[in-house]
């Protein structure tokens, strides 16, 4: 019997919405180690998340300190690690966010314990399932030893859903030291759209976009169906893109109701990132582009020509109710 | 500044994985370079020189852990531009992140690099830890999902920028310490090296490519060989892989020969809009 500890990034309103699978996925392994689930929240001011965490788990551990208030992973993982020994817990668990990615193995590293990466299943108390070679495999996994760490896929799982408040301990951090590591600042990305992990609707373009500026009509098709904009790992090559916006192996992996791909061939590494997606439409004026082979919808044709029309289809369609 | 970069083979991400009886057959398969980790190489050669074709200073060490056929992708990095090669005898399906960073972390102790430089994943595996787990090891600060590395001209700091969900993080941290980079790494302004280059200095947006010179100069570089057991560390795996399995595959769909007809396609049978 044991319990497993989840990871949960949160900000000064609660937990994060990316933390929230990490939950349904360490209620499922709880069930099989027959323990509990407990919630890690780290940070500076970390009250409202411990509150909010609280609604998912039975115990909540707070690392509350000013010397925590950045997401470093050289001071967040010995908490991550103490919470595991603290608890006598036998998995970690956390969302494969960037956070996560960061500071996970470096926390499975101090804990001496295995660690699978972006599981999709809870097989047994030490088995997952996992993608491999850009999802064209499915991997299942055992990890052996007291104690494993695994990072969740966020779209494999659905959210955890709020029940009876569990309690919250503050633990009295240690000494922390960052090992001259130093957070000089984040430019973050201003975005009114969703989070692209979280969006019903995902527009994405590729490297047929030929330019940034031609982006501007992949957001009004964004913006006028409420979704978030990505982009194949080829745009963002070419700079036409940040980074932040890739969909695929080497980026996020998305899970929408609608994706809407634009003017992308469709490498296996893009495949990798969207082909979860529930309603798959493809754009592209090359139709034997492979992207057609995972499309629900295949329209022949330039974005030039396309785009412009479908965002007038759908005004027309809003417009008639 | 001494740089060791990690080298691992992949097969051809391109080609069509063969799936049998819950196993990978790897036995056709055609090896390369990790193209994460040809970025690090890439990294790790542009930290060292002044500026393109320019003068170099420091050395840079490429390490592998695999069979002996290795040394073909060593050979290449060699060619494009480090100075010498380990390779660390091994069967990389026997490994776990958590083995190869054990593996690392003892090396790391015997040559004692000022800077560990790693692709951010490799594309086989998918897994993203050996980095953070081997600066975990060390007890290293680390400094994950590179797209941009100033060296300080005093070689004791390094800032960095990271590619982060909300955008874009900057990041110092001291020397010795571990790295791992991601596809901006490659940009014309995004290595440099304070006390070689200038800040003017503009690098071609892509990992070089091995010149005959390159190639010809690296016939006579030292790939050193190592035993896995000369290194004294438990390589056991703390993950085994159990079984492979195809993923589910999805159907195409039908071509829709208007955009009138997608909207309403979209509208009535998918319902998402």
């Amino acid at each position: 019997m044991a319990d497993v500890v989840v990871f949960c990034e949160s900000d000064d309103k609660g937990i994060r919405s990316s933390s929230l699978p990490a939950l349904t996925a360490g209620a499922a392994l709880a069930k099989q180690l027959g323990g509990g689930v407990c919630a890690v929240v780290i940070g500076s001011g970390t009250g409202a998340a411990a509150a909010d965490a609280a609604k998912y788990a039975a115990r909540v551990l707070t690392y509350d300190d000013a010397r925590l208030a950045a997401p470093l992973a050289e001071t967040w993982a010995p908490q991550l690690a103490d919470a595991v020994k603290r608890v006598g817990a036998g998995a970690l668990l956390g969302t494969a966010t960037s956070t996560g990615k960061d500071v996970l193995p470096r926390a499975a590293a101090l804990l001496g314990a295995g660690m699978a990466s972006d599981i999709t299943a809870v097989v047994a108390a030490n088995r997952f399932r996992r993608p491999a070679y850009a999802g064209n495999a499915i991997e299942e996994v055992e990890i052996s030893g007291p104690v494993l760490v695994a990072s969740v896929r966020q779209t494999a799982f659905p959210p955890a859903t709020p029940g009876a408040a569990g309690a919250i301990e503050a633990v009295a951090v240690a000494a922390v030291d960052a090992l001259g590591a130093e957070l000089v600042g984040l430019h973050e990305t201003k975005s009114t759209r969703p989070d692209l992990g979280e969006a019903k609707v995902v527009v994405s373009g590729g490297r047929g976009m030929r330019a940034g500026e031609n982006f501007k009509i992949l957001e009004e098709l964004t913006d006028l169906l409420g979704g978030a904009l990505g982009a194949s790992r080829a745009a963002c090559d070419a700079g036409m893109v940040p980074n932040d916006l890739q969909v695929g192996q080497t980026g996020k992996v998305v899970a929408p109701q609608l994706y809407i791909a634009v003017a992308i061939s469709g490498a296996i590494q893009h495949l990798a990132g969207m082909k979860g997606s529930k309603v798959i439409v493809a754009i592209n004026k090359d139709p034997e582009a492979p992207i057609f082979q995972v499309a629900d919808y295949g329209l022949v044709d330039t974005w030039e020509k396309a785009v412009p029309a479908l965002i007038a289809g759908i005004k027309k369609l809003k417009a008639s109710g | 500044m001494k740089i060791l970069v990690t080298c691992k083979r992949v097969p051809n991400p391109e080609h069509k994985l063969k799936l049998a009886g819950g196993q990978i057959d790897l036995s056709t398969a055609s090896w390369q370079l990790n193209p994460f980790d040809e970025y690090a190489v890439e990294t790790a050669l542009r930290l060292t020189e002044k500026g393109k074709g320019g003068e170099r200073s420091g050395e840079v060490v490429a390490v592998a852990i695999g069979p002996k056929e290795v040394a073909q992708q060593l050979r290449g990095v060699l060619a494009m531009g480090a100075d010498r090669a380990i390779l660390i005898g091994g069967d990389d399906a026997a490994l776990d992140a958590t083995a190869v960073a054990r593996v690392l972390a003892a090396l790391v102790a015997r040559e004692k690099p000022d800077l560990v430089v790693l692709g951010k994943q490799t594309v086989d595996g998918d897994s993203n830890q050996v980095g953070q787990i081997l600066a975990g090891l060390l007890g290293w600060p680390q400094a994950t999902f590179l797209a941009s590395i100033h060296l300080a001209a005093d070689g004791k700091s390094a800032t960095v920028t990271r590619e982060v969900d909300a955008g874009v993080e900057e990041k110092r941290v001291r020397l010795p310490a571990v790295v791992t980079v991601d596809l901006r790494i490659i940009g014309k302004k995004a290595v440099r090296n304070e006390a070689l280059a200038s800040a003017e200095t503009e690098w071609e947006e892509t990992q070089r490519y091995a010149s005959l010179k390159g190639i010809m100069a690296a016939k006579k570089k030292e790939i050193k060989d190592v035993a896995l057991a000369e290194l004294g560390v438990d390589a056991t795996a703390a993950m085994k892989v159990k079984s492979y399995e195809a993923p589910p595959v999805r159907k195409a769909g039908a071509r829709v020969a208007s955009v009138d007809e997608l909207v309403a396609k979209l509208h009535d049978e998918a319902k998402v809009i």
